[in-house]
């Protein structure tokens, strides 16, 4: 056993049981310190999100009871009963953590497939444990491996490329009118949740103004202040509709706030400069007509739920190209670790057999008397030769040939064979 | 036979550039794109030796017969789509482009070159006429291709058909300025061809004006694009109608090209 992950998730744990077990940047460097000094891992890293909190680590060679032992430390750290923990924590070794981690990067154990945070999650926990001396040889390459498996799903497939909010793909069709958002400018009615996350996915794309309008003008200067927008009193509608290339809106009134006349006459005063309205108002907030005025582009909320639907269509049909990429790297991870392990295995070997040599030598030429000096001695560079061959050409096959290295899946067995004492009498 | 080898590169660079294009609008990976770029590039450069060896088997400028100045319109069409695309860094269009190009080049190569009498007197006022009238034609072919796409999509997004291809298509508003960049350098080098064409006529004939339904046409051609650049930033026009304009212009174009040249001008056959 060389790689243990134990941990739980969103699929495994409650929130409850997830805002129990969760690590905070220091929590986290204390557990790993704590782990390391009490002998349970060589080498140990923890991550932890809002969805998952797991510990990845390298326990000592003569370890067995890893897991255990990482169970009984979790909920002794967090002071959390054991039989909370029993039925939602996972445990994976090997092969299964390292193809676990990758997955876990890559964003296809997500609860939202294919999101970007989580990349920069593993990045910064990787950061902090690699400065603080948590990690060591397997864990560094093991993690950035996982790095590099983030970095290749998002450039090379389009697991995270599409909107997965009614906002953000919103704002994502506003760009198929407007391109680029520098030179544009939105106006956001109501201060609610959903106004608030269109307001943000515009900042981030770059929107050049923006003005908000509420009934209340305390939550239209809050939400404003907070995206560095500017107010607009509440019913100038010739004045507000002047500016904005981008209206969004989610008021909570009965009937339609924007009726298609008023859309309309706004239209002939901008000069017919496109239009594009987000509705996500219930009841809509916008006659449904005013869709039909020249270069108005109008959307409500089904229409946004209709792409947010095939965007995850998409996104699980590409699934299979990213767990592609992670079995390549899992592939790729298991070999270095391979060709790592049995080099050291070559080189025990060697040791083992040049002891072997000498206690050897030492009993079967004690008797023979009519051999000098010279002669033992090259009696002595002969088998030593032998050993050198013995041992060159398998090290040699091993460090050459990747094929090799895949095939030996277990170098314990190897050791055990070779240089275990057992069965030595 | 090195004009089958060039014919072959250029076919080759211009299929692959052409299917490298599509690829980039379905799957948006970049470099998917920047191949189709270099591909196209590596076209051009074939097409330029097709064209040199043509000419040099006929001991003709390119343009002297109609398969000749088709297969120059197709060169200079991919020359000004190339520099669009750098210009704009928008790679979208080349999927719906190198089809055109691709298809000029090929019935160009379809004929046996015609031996006609040269024409009586070259030089190069005649060659900037020829060559910048091909490249004003081949410019608002590319605009008429632009707002294609742009009435396309913009009817896509208004009937809420958000298909994969919706959010690959360069934004409304983008294709617009392309397109107008485009009309533009029609209008440029349309405006300097015709007006070398008179300074040629006038050498030969020395006279500036002798009448040729060609000029008639050519000047509704100027006055209709010109037309479009002015209505394209208007209110009413902006939009779906200014694309609808230049579609509208274009077939004129091709009227230009096709029935005026072959039944109605005397002195110009095939551009």
């Amino acid at each position: 056993m060389e790689i243990v992950l134990v941990g739980l998730n969103h699929l495994t744990a409650s929130v409850e049981v997830r805002e129990q077990v969760s690590f905070s940047a220091e929590q986290a460097q204390r557990a790993a310190k704590e782990l390391r000094e009490r002998g349970i891992l060589e080498e140990t890293l923890v991550l932890s999100t809002c969805n998952r909190s797991e510990v990845y680590g390298v326990p000592p060679e003569t370890s067995h009871e890893c897991a255990a032992g990482l169970s009984s430390f979790l909920s002794e750290f967090h002071a959390v009963r054991p039989d909370v923990l029993s039925g939602v924590l996972y445990h994976h070794y090997d092969r299964a953590a390292v193809k676990h981690l990758f997955c876990v990067s890559a964003g296809l154990d997500s609860m939202m497939l294919g999101e970007a945070e989580i990349l920069g999650q593993v990045r910064e926990a990787y950061r902090t444990a690699h400065e603080t001396g948590a990690t060591g040889p397997v864990l560094n390459r093991l993690f950035q491996g996982a790095l590099e498996v983030g970095k290749r799903v998002r450039t090379e497939t389009e697991l995270g490329a599409r909107p997965m909010s009614v906002a953000a793909a919103g704002v994502k069709l506003a760009e198929r009118i407007f391109g680029k958002m520098g030179k544009h400018s939105a106006l956001v009615l109501g201060a609610g949740a959903i106004s608030e996350q269109v307001v943000s996915a515009l900042r981030d794309r770059g929107i050049a103004n923006l003005f908000v309008m509420n009934r209340s003008r305390e939550r239209a200067e809050e939400l404003a202040k907070r995206y560095s927008g500017k107010v607009i009193e509440w019913g100038r509608w010739d004045a507000a509709l002047l500016m904005p290339d981008i209206v969004v809106s989610s008021v909570s009134a009965d009937e339609p706030i924007l009726r298609r006349e008023e859309i309309a006459s706004a239209m002939g005063a901008r000069g017919n400069r496109p239009l594009f309205l987000m509705d996500f108002g219930m009841p809509r907030n916008i006659e449904a007509t005013a869709a039909e005025v020249y270069n108005v582009y109008l959307y409500n909320l089904d229409d946004l739920t209709e792409i947010v639907q095939q965007n995850r269509q998409a996104r699980e049909s590409e699934i299979p190209r990213a767990e592609g990429i992670v079995e390549e790297h899992v592939t790729k991870f298991l070999s270095w670790q391979a060709s790592v392990e049995l080099a050291g295995l070559v080189e025990a070997l060697r040791t083992r057999l040049r002891t072997e040599r000498e206690s050897f030598l030492r009993l079967r030429l004690s008797s023979a008397t009519h051999l000098n000096a010279a002669e033992r001695e090259e009696i002595d560079g002969l088998m030593d030769e032998l050993i050198e061959k013995l041992v060159i050409a398998p090290a040699v096959h091993l460090k050459t040939e990747r094929e090799l290295r895949r095939k030996i899946q277990n170098v314990e067995a190897l050791r055990d064979l070779f240089l275990s004492d057992r069965g030595k009498s | 036979m090195p004009h089958y080898l060039f014919f072959i590169l250029t076919v080759a660079a211009y299929g692959l550039s052409c299917a490298y294009y599509v690829r980039f609008l379905y799957t948006g990976r970049e470099i998917t794109g920047r191949i189709g770029t270099v591909l196209l590039v590596l076209g051009l450069v074939a097409h330029y030796f097709a064209l040199l060896e043509r000419s040099r088997g006929m001991h003709t400028v390119p343009y002297h017969d109609l398969y000749g100045s088709m297969s120059l319109f197709g060169w200079l069409l991919a020359l000004t789509y190339l520099v669009l695309e750098l210009y704009h860094r928008q790679r979208s269009v080349g999927a719906f482009v190198l089809p055109f190009i691709l298809v000029f080049f090929l019935a160009s190569q379809l004929a046996p070159p015609d031996r006609l009498a040269p024409a009586p007197a070259h030089g190069p006022s005649f060659v900037f006429h020829v060559t910048l009238s091909i490249l004003a034609y081949a410019a608002f072919g590319l605009s008429f291709v632009l707002s294609l796409i742009f009435l396309t999509e913009d009817r896509l997004l208004r009937n809420r058909k958000f298909s994969n291809m919706v959010w690959r298509l360069p934004p409304l508003e983008l294709l617009e300025k392309m397109s107008r960049s485009s009309v533009l350098i029609g209008l440029v080098t349309i405006a300097i061809g015709t007006f070398l064409g008179f300074i040629w006529v006038d050498r030969l004939t020395g006279q500036y004006w002798y009448y040729d339904p060609k000029y008639m046409v050519t000047l509704l051609v100027l006055f209709l694009y010109i037309a479009y650049m002015q209505l394209a930033r208007t209110n009413s026009w902006r939009g779906a109608r200014a694309s609808l304009l230049c579609v509208f212009n274009f077939v004129v174009v091709i009227l230009s090209f096709t029935v005026v040249n072959l039944y109605l001008s005397h002195s110009h056959r095939y551009f």
